[in-house]
């Protein structure tokens, strides 16, 4: 579904991503772990056309989205959960989603999938006139994982959605990506949290320092003694 | 009631004031740049009405109409060639180039038209409603409800319809708008044909008030109007709207009380202190985010 090839990305004179190549096939959850700066993020942003590819190839069911404007790629069905959540903070709730379906001209079936986000977060539900600003961090990852999942996407990219969460919350929202994945959606996940990660994940890659050192099995990965070394503490 | 005259002519100066300093708050909340250029916009606006209502003697609504096209052209034009290229480089760069286009707006006028004076047309009667010994001019009026319409419409674009919802967005987080699908350039585009529309609008009500068109009529009213953003809070709409409101009525009770060489002092005077107390201005946003 999401091949990756020989991706180069450049900062300037620096070299972030320094060739990878990795591939998510459909109805996967595939993740991608690292130490900070190891580039998930960078890898993140290319895929979805925020920062440009220096060389190397991207597509999405064959079609090569290198070549593609970012605002187009969702079209596509690739949608993505940004680092940070990145919620229209002065915007409502409701606002935040009824935007995450931007590119859609469906108005009933919009309505229809609002209700269903509430339903996957009841929380957001509760909220729905509140300004995205003033939820919480939790409440601001599920509104971020609900837009993006307004867009209807075949395949969803998640960037580090456990960053400053509470380890409840954490599991909530792991469960809930699972959830999704099970609904039919599959999954690119960008996680420091390695052990979380590995858990739900049918494939891993490991990213350092702009390279893919190790890939296999979530299991497999997750047992394996540099990983557990590396990420797992031991 | 020489007070509330001198008030309700304020108001009016301040409606044509805060009609201009829309197109720079708005300019400035989504393109996060400040357009010194939008002044000229207004100048060359006034040029079109004034050729279209005198050489070609077209009705008023159609000398509007035709400043407002040419304005919106002028502007998605001006951001195109000049800005776009811009989009990566430094804010100082994108600011120099606004001050460039600026000169040469005005410059390109005086090769055009000449630097000499031209008389606009009287296009509003200029009769006066009396209300109980307190007389309001029609052209005030005319002004302030100009200003009303505007800012009704506007409001109810930018929360009631896609591309303003699209607008905020983009406002707010660029990249965030794009991973939604939302063409940032477009909405980019979109905003400089707003505010500029909005310029040729300004530009007919101040030639109705001040009937002289030169080369640097839109200089004066376009730093005027670019101090009312400020005030008021540049990127807040309804800071636009009390900026330049309040600038006016300043403006005019300086001149009526105090001093007409001293009101321009008094008016960023006021500004100078406005900002010490709110750097943000009157209604600048002040978000506090939660992690």
């Amino acid at each position: 579904m999401l091949k990756v090839e020989n991706l180069k990305v450049r900062y300037g004179m620096i070299e972030a991503i320094k060739g990878i190549s990795f591939e998510v096939r459909d109805g996967e959850i595939v993740t991608l772990i690292g130490a900070n700066g190891a580039g998930k993020t960078t890898t993140m942003h290319a895929i979805s056309g925020l920062i440009k590819a220096a060389e190397g190839s991207i597509s999405l069911d064959g079609k090569e989205l290198t070549k593609i404007p970012a605002h187009k790629i969702v079209g596509l069905g690739l949608a993505q959960v940004p680092e940070g959540r990145r919620v229209f903070a002065q915007q409502t709730v409701e606002e935040n989603l009824i935007l995450g379906a931007y590119l859609r001209r469906d108005q009933g079936a919009i309505a229809k999938d609002i209700e269903d986000v509430y339903q996957t977060f009841p929380r957001l539900g509760e909220r729905r006139t509140q300004l995205a600003g003033t939820l919480s961090g939790g409440e601001q990852q599920m509104l971020a994982m609900g837009r993006a999942l307004m867009a209807k996407p075949s395949i969803l990219l998640l960037d580090e959605p456990s960053m400053g969460l509470s380890p409840l919350l954490v599991s909530e929202i792991f469960q809930i990506i699972e959830e999704i994945n099970k609904k039919g959606t599959t999954i690119l996940l960008v996680e420091q949290n390695a052990k979380r990660a590995l858990s739900i994940a049918d494939r891993a890659y490991v990213l350092e320092t702009g390279r893919i050192t190790l890939d296999g099995t979530g299991e497999g990965l997750a047992r394996d003694e540099r990983v557990r070394k590396a990420y797992l503490g031991g | 009631m020489r007070f509330l005259s001198n008030l309700i002519n304020g108001l009016g100066l301040g409606s044509v004031y805060a009609i201009i300093a829309l197109g720079y708050t708005m300019v400035y909340g989504i393109a996060k740049m400040l357009n010194f250029a939008h002044g000229d916009v207004i100048m060359i606006g006034a040029y079109v009405a004034f050729f279209a209502l005198t050489r070609f003697a077209v009705p008023l609504p159609l000398g509007i109409l035709a400043a407002v096209v040419c304005c919106t052209v002028l502007g998605v034009v001006i951001e195109r060639l000049a800005y776009k290229p811009l989009r990566q480089a430094s804010s100082l760069a994108v600011l120099i180039t606004a001050i460039g286009v600026s000169y040469f707006l005005q410059n390109g006028a005086q090769l055009l038209w000449s630097a000499s004076p031209k008389m606009f047309p009287s296009i509003i009667s200029s009769g006066a409603i009396e209300l109980g010994g307190l007389s309001i001019s029609y052209l005030t009026l005319i002004t302030i409800a100009t200003c009303i319409v505007v800012m009704v419409c506007l409001t109810l674009f930018i929360n009631r319809t896609r591309t303003g919802s699209a607008m905020r967005a983009c406002s707010e987080d660029k990249g965030a708008s794009m991973l939604m699908g939302i063409n940032v350039n477009q909405i980019i585009s979109i905003t400089f044909a707003i505010g500029s529309g909005l310029a040729a609008i300004a530009s007919v009500l101040l030639c109705a008030n001040y009937p002289t068109v030169t080369p640097t009529l839109g200089s004066m009213p376009g730093i005027k109007a670019f101090t009312a953003a400020v005030f008021g809070g540049i990127g807040s709409i309804p800071g636009a709207l009390l900026g330049g409101l309040l600038l006016g009525i300043i403006e005019i009770l300086s001149k009526a009380y105090i001093s007409t060489q001293l009101s321009d002092v008094i008016v960023f005077g006021v500004l100078i202190i406005v900002l010490l107390v709110k750097p943000a201005g009157l209604l600048g946003k002040n978000i506090r985010e939660k992690v």
